[in-house]
């Protein structure tokens, strides 16, 4: 791929800008102005919140904020998540390393010690998210941290080859969930009412499938393209030849 | 004055915003739009949590906590996908940066 | 009670579509199958979630038990209900579609190109599902961020999907724009919560008073929305967008992504901040659906293409949507105007959708979307034409069609409330859209000598394409029982006839 052409951004101030610099400078004001009306101490709903604690199956708040009381919400972000890489795939095509140079003697070693410490780490928040901060998205996050390590050095592509594993574990997180949901529904429950002596179990569960999930969605986000199988060629080249009006 | 800690955070986060947008607009390199939106989405996110420090006692509010989380996630995806279109915007136009036409006759 | 009538159907609506969108991707062969399934489906779902409506009123579920303020709750009344019906029966039909849109036979010599758009349209289009279905049930502000990203990360996926660079710059304009709208879309949820302690539309209602706060969050939604929706002068994004995405995701977008922005904005200005918006707001908006509506139709008849003439229609169309706020503002013919404005979106969805099949089957065959090239091809495409043409008269708004409703209640709520100017406006417009529909059909029903060149277009996509116009005509003979369903839950009291009220206002 050549080399882009430059493009000039330097600070003009051109009558536009100005303009724009006005209006946002007068968004800020008014919306500073909103602010300062606000009350200064505002319990919001951590009474309740905290009220409702002990049924949740968890004794961190936000926790049982994100995957009780608004279980909905993550439900539709972790189909966000996925979407994300469909999204991904479908327009970009992952770029083969162009160079065949091996990785710094330093980075590989320093991935072979740090990766299994990552995994740990990633683990241990996942487990903690109940009682302290953490939890899966935290969890995923550092995993996928490791991933992308792991990648930079020069492992791990064999691995992210596997395309029909990696689609499994892309949906595990979602398929979990949507599989607790269902079951809360058909023992007569409200969608996502866990059931309360289960609910910490329930809740685990979906964290530990949402933790692979994430973390595999992240690196696919940072390789930034689908997976050169046999099924996959084709369409950057092709969306390169063809100009002007198709429909 | 008296400035309150979530006051001047939630103050800061309108900040943010406020530069975000300018940012948004002002350039037109695609790459720093994308990172605009996500100054923006900082600025959301710093001002959610501070509404939730206001709330008195050694807990803040968790619900504006779990709003920031799940809108983080969100713009991981979208920053995600927007890189993955600006590549291919430069790929096949040479420029990392948007045409300025319109719809086209 | 049996199973059909006690079974929790909003939630399937949402859970279905996620379930399919999983399944295409990972079982790519059986796709094209597996989305039509989930259409059809979804389809039965609301059906009989409109029985449960009509049956017992609006509906409102709280999921996980939990009740506001703490937890989401799902509403369903008539509004929603029509909304989702909308998606079901547009769905199914654009399944349909593209499911012998995006097959090997016409793939012509891109098979791989071809195999990758039908790879990834079927999940995509089922996450795109999810997301309509979940935002018109949600009667959570947040939950309303969270499904308009997700309705806007797979629109501008596939409106990428067709992948040549005039596609693929549309597309990354689309998403710049979409993330501008969500974030001030979501700070206008965070100062309502910093305000008020809860997301509810219902809670807020009750609670949101006329304010700094309440006028910033206003103002950032308001924006947020008319940018996600394609309002007259946020509407730039639109055109391109829309008429270089392959046919059946053209018609998805026109016909039903804009329409969440829209209903998003309704429930915003007839509920939560209905004690704060004023009359010069609400006339504001009008203007702009004014300006919309001259702007696009001028566009329409000036551009060389037949799908972007087909798109900036719809920037036009979206222009009659925004009258419904100045004319609400007068009590007596609010429930008229409210109910004009709703049927129109219903009628232009499955006229517009009609169109863009219709037009995707001329380029189909053509090879080309040049409106001048055109001619004669009403001998090879009878069908997509009268679809074509029938749509165009929904779009008109000439008897008997869904649109001819519409307008014809528009127009009554202007002109007995004595606001002259918008009812000129929408006669205006529709003298316009004639216009520019005739503009299309003036060249296929050209006579030629010489028989162009023209590729085999499927049996099943005319009639796709055929069955939503007829449907749009149809909607023109069938109001009374839609209009009866909108009653429930409307927020907008009927002056004539004493409403199903919701509670409080």
């Amino acid at each position: 791929m050549s080399a882009p052409e430059p493009i000039a951004d330097h600070a003009r101030f051109t009558p536009a800008r100005l303009v724009t610099l006005l209006l946002v400078v007068a968004l800020a004001a008014a919306l500073g102005w909103a602010v300062w009306s606000l009350p200064a101490d505002s319990p919001g709903l951590t009474g309740q919140s905290l009220a409702q604690l002990p049924g949740s199956g968890v004794t961190n708040p936000v926790t049982a904020a994100v995957l009780n009381y608004r279980g909905y919400d993550t439900l539709l972000e972790i189909a966000v998540l996925l979407l994300a890489v469909l999204g991904v795939w479908s327009v970009a095509k992952a770029e083969p390393r162009a160079d065949d140079a091996p990785a710094s003697p330093v980075l590989t070693a320093f991935v072979r010690l740090a990766l299994p410490v990552i995994i740990l780490v990633a683990g241990y928040l996942l487990w903690i998210g109940s009682f302290a901060p953490g939890g899966a998205f935290q969890a995923g996050a550092v995993l996928a941290g490791g991933g992308v390590v792991l990648l930079l050095s020069g492992g791990g592509r064999a691995a992210l080859a596997q395309e029909g594993w990696l689609r499994i574990g892309l949906v595990l997180g979602l398929a979990v969930f949507i599989a607790v949901a269902a079951g809360t529904m058909s023992v007569g429950g409200k969608l996502l009412e866990y059931p309360p002596q289960h609910a910490g179990t329930l809740i685990l569960l979906i964290e530990s499938a949402a933790l692979i999930s994430i973390a595999l969605t992240l690196v696919a986000l940072f390789v930034g393209g689908r997976p050169p199988g046999r099924s996959n060629r084709g369409l950057s080249e092709a969306g390169e030849r063809k100009d002007g009006d198709e429909s | 004055m008296n400035l309150e800690p979530a006051l001047f955070y939630a103050l800061a986060g309108v900040g943010l915003f406020a530069i975000g947008l300018h940012a948004l607009f002002a350039y037109a390199h695609l790459l720093r739009k994308i990172l605009a939106l996500n100054v923006m989405g900082g600025g959301v996110f710093l001002f959610l949590i501070a509404i939730a420090s206001r709330a008195a006692g050694p807990v803040p509010d968790p619900v504006p906590h779990a709003m920031v989380l799940t809108g983080i996630v969100v713009s991981v995806c979208a920053t995600g996908l927007a890189l993955a279109l600006a590549n291919r915007v430069q790929a096949t136009t040479g420029k990392m940066q948007l045409p300025d036409e319109g719809g086209g006759a | 009670m049996t199973f059909l009538e006690t079974a929790p159907w909003m939630t399937w609506t949402v859970l279905l579509p996620l379930c399919a969108g999983i399944c295409t991707f990972l079982f790519r062969r059986a796709a094209p199958w597996l989305g039509v399934a989930a259409a059809l489906g979804n389809a039965l779902a609301v059906a009989a979630l409109t029985a449960q409506v009509l049956r017992g009123g609006s509906l409102r579920y709280p999921v996980g038990g939990w009740g506001v303020p703490l937890g989401i709750d799902l509403r369903a009344d008539g509004l929603s209900t029509l909304m989702l019906a909308m998606s079901a029966v547009i769905g199914v039909a654009v399944s349909v579609y593209a499911a012998r849109y995006f097959s090997d036979e016409g793939a012509g010599d891109d098979l791989e190109g071809q195999r990758h758009k039908r790879a990834y349209f079927w999940p995509l289009w089922m996450f795109l599902l999810a997301g309509l279905n979940g935002l018109f049930l949600s009667a959570d502000i947040f939950h309303l961020y969270v499904t308009l990203e997700l309705l806007g990360f797979s629109a501008v996926s596939l409106a990428a999907l067709a992948g040549q660079r005039a596609a693929l710059i549309a597309a990354m304009r689309y998403l710049l724009v979409s993330l501008l709208g969500s974030l001030c879309f979501l700070f206008g949820v965070a100062l309502l919560y910093a305000a008020y302690a809860t997301v509810d539309v219902t809670a807020l209602a009750g609670l949101a008073k006329a304010g700094p706060i309440t006028w910033s969050a206003l103002g950032l939604m308001t924006g947020g929305l008319l940018m996600k929706g394609a309002v007259f002068p946020l509407h730039f994004w639109l055109p391109p967008a829309h008429a270089n995405a392959p046919a059946p995701v053209s018609a998805l977008l026109s016909a039903l992504v804009v329409k969440a922005s829209f209903y998003i904005l309704l429930r915003l200005w007839f509920e939560l901040f209905r004690s704060v918006v004023t009359l010069p707001a609400a006339n504001f908006l009008g203007l702009l659906g004014a300006a919309a509506i001259l702007w696009g139709s001028f566009q329409a008849l000036r551009v060389r293409r037949l799908k972007l003439l087909v798109a900036y229609s719809t920037v036009a169309q979206l222009g009659y949507l925004c009258l419904l706020f100045p004319l609400a503002q007068n009590a007596g013919v609010a429930f008229t105007a409210w109910s004009g404005c709703i049927y129109f979106m219903l009628a232009h969805a499955c006229a517009k959708a009609a169109m863009f099949l219709a037009a995707g089957n001329m380029a189909h065959a053509a090879g080309h979307d040049r409106i001048a090239g055109l001619d004669g091809i009403t001998h090879a495409l009878p069908l997509s034409v009268a679809a074509f043409m029938l749509a165009g008269i929904s779009l008109i708004g000439l008897p008997p069609s869904g649109g001819f409703i519409a307008k014809w209640m528009l127009l009554k709520a202007a002109i007995a409330s004595g606001q002259w100017g918008w009812a000129l406006l929408m006669l205006a417009g529709s003298l316009l859209a004639a216009g520019y529909v005739m503009r299309v059909l003036r060249h296929a029903f050209t006579q030629v000598d010489t028989a162009l060149p023209l590729h085999r277009v499927p049996r099943t996509m005319e009639w796709t394409a055929a069955g939503l116009a007829v449907l749009a005509v149809l909607l023109g003979l069938i109001a009374a029982r839609p209009l009866a369903l909108l009653r429930i839950g409307a927020p907008v009291a009927d002056a004539a006839v004493a409403t199903d009220a919701e509670g409080p206002r």
